[in-house]
């Protein structure tokens, strides 16, 4: 081969690179400008609850998936008692007045016809539905087509149920955790005693038709200021406590006296203390943090 | 007669490799930016010891340069969004190598390590002989393979934290709650690190590399003793 063919040959070869170079460029331009189109169409939506709708939708498919592969037979995890430590008073949103312990009782919704004839008390109608007036949930009319039997429950009466104790990770949507022990009824007892209505208007079996149950409970604080919503299934998880006492006291009111919730299935947000209302209810219940851009299901 | 120099085109990356490739580098950025956002609510981690501390992560000029601090609900939301295209596409990334049989230049082999340090020591100019010309070097093998790695090891302790009751018992292989996410943040730590080397390299290997992850060709030169055209 001459020194010119040579020539030939590797000019020819350069000439070829540059083709395909300048062709596999422009795609990789293309997909640059598609992926930061993508980018800035996904940054700018409108909002829904405080983050962008596409956003909304996607914690809503991971909300579904995490819901199908739930199981309330797995449990959180249990420590030593002695590893229980006192949590940070993180929020005190919906707690800003003391509350009266002596007058306290629990306002429970959305429960069966035919529960507890001998419990029931009818609430006054005046003071029921201060809590609600802060719940986003504008028509309540299908719940109470099928329940109507509200009930106020004193603190004794939980108690009346069987006590449950345990030592838990109480885990902070922050990134922080402690260890805690606690005390109080499973909710699921509770459910088992002050039935939710169905949907189908059948009687409630809450151990072993749980499906034919509203499908979610809100709780909200004496003064509606903080609330919460549960799907059915983390609410009735074995580990759901109605809880009256935190390391071996009685709740003090940071830490939301005389009734908070602990759900070792769900963020710390769910935790909800000082517990006004209970509402069992088949449309999805507000959620504090979840209306200001949080995952609503925030499930473990 | 004196040498001849041929050029000639070669097949280096497959297409696959380099779309995966290129579709990781930004979307790892966004799980990098959005954990961010996520890590500063409890932004617990630094280097030191005892009482003495050589860097926190991170100081407060980092969040406020970046826009990063009082957004847990902003990242959360990305990061929860952002992880499928990350776990998809590293997973197809491992199919594609697997079944192509592409894990052959990937996977570490026996030499891999003495091979590695040989190209330490020429990285360093330490050690004068030219480097192995292969797709991918021991020192390349390694490090491409421990990345595939860190990133199975990134969605597993993302997941701990994540689920950590539906995925208890993975979370307590990892050490706890506390822990996985203590791992989910080095991992990524580890991330960045790789990344500076990677352009390094990158930036050192010259023009012809890095077309070839664009482009999927590199020009080779082929060096032969001149072919005796006329017979004595």
């Amino acid at each position: 081969m001459t020194q010119e063919q040579q020539e030939l040959i590797n000019q020819d070869v350069e000439q070829q690179m540059r083709r395909r170079t300048r062709r596999s460029f422009l795609w990789g331009a293309a997909a640059a400008a598609a992926g930061v189109g993508g980018w800035r169409w996904l940054s700018t939506r409108r909002e829904d609850d405080g983050i962008q709708w596409p956003l909304r939708r996607a914690l809503e498919i991971d909300e579904q998936l995490a819901r199908d592969y739930f199981k309330g037979a797995r449990l959180a995890p249990t420590f030593p008692r002695e590893q229980a430590r006192e949590p940070r008073v993180n929020g005190d949103i919906g707690l800003e007045e003391e509350p009266d312990l002596k007058a306290w009782k629990l306002h429970v919704l959305g429960l069966a016809e035919a529960t507890n004839e001998e419990d029931k008390t009818k609430p006054e109608s005046s003071s029921a539905n201060a809590d609600e007036e802060t719940d986003e949930e504008t028509d309540e009319e299908a719940d109470e087509a099928v329940a109507t039997s509200d009930l106020l429950l004193t603190l004794d009466q939980l108690k009346a149920l069987p006590r449950i104790e345990m030592v838990t990770q109480l885990k902070c949507i922050e990134g922080w955790s402690v260890i805690v022990q606690w005390a109080g009824a499973r909710f699921a007892d509770f459910a088992n005693v002050y039935r939710p209505a169905t949907r189908n208007g059948e009687a409630p079996d809450v151990q072993r038709k749980p499906e034919d149950l509203l499908r979610y409970v809100s709780l909200t604080t004496a003064d509606g200021g903080y609330y919460v919503g549960l799907d059915m299934a983390s609410a009735l998880h074995p580990q759901t406590l109605l809880c009256y006492e935190m390391n071996s006291q009685p709740l003090t009111a940071e830490h939301g006296a005389p009734l908070r919730l602990v759900i070792p299935v769900k963020y710390g947000i769910k935790n909800i203390k000082g517990i006004g209302t209970i509402r069992f209810t088949d449309r999805r219940p507000a959620d504090y943090w979840a209306e200001r851009g949080y995952d609503w299901y925030a499930g473990h | 007669m004196q040498e001849e120099t041929i050029k000639r085109i070669e097949k280096k990356h497959p297409l696959a490799i380099r779309w995966f490739h290129w579709i990781n580098f930004p979307v790892l950025m966004l799980m990098i930016w959005s954990g961010l956002l996520i890590y500063w609510a409890n932004d617990v981690y630094r280097i030191g010891l005892g009482g003495v501390t050589l860097f926190k992560f991170f100081p407060a000029w980092f969040y406020n340069t970046f826009n990063l601090a009082q957004r847990l609900a902003d990242g959360m939301a990305w990061h929860f969004f952002l992880m499928w295209l990350f776990a998809i596409n590293g997973l197809l990334y491992v199919l594609y190598t697997a079944f192509s049989g592409e894990c052959r230049y990937l996977l570490p082999n026996r030499h891999s390590l003495r091979e590695a340090w040989q190209v330490v020591l020429h990285d360093l100019h330490l050690r004068k002989e030219p480097l192995p010309r292969r797709k991918f070097n021991g020192a390349q093998q390694i490090a491409y393979t421990s990345i595939i790695l860190m990133g199975v090891g990134s969605l597993l302790t993302g997941l701990a934290i994540y689920k950590p009751v539906q995925f208890a018992w993975l979370t307590s292989l990892l050490g706890g709650y506390e822990w996985a996410r203590f791992e989910h943040f080095w991992l990524t730590i580890g991330y960045v690190l790789f990344f500076l080397v990677h352009v390094a390299q990158v930036i050192k290997a010259g023009w012809n590399n890095f077309r070839a992850m664009v482009t999927g060709y590199e020009i080779t030169t082929i060096e032969e003793t001149p072919v005796q055209e006329t017979k004595p």
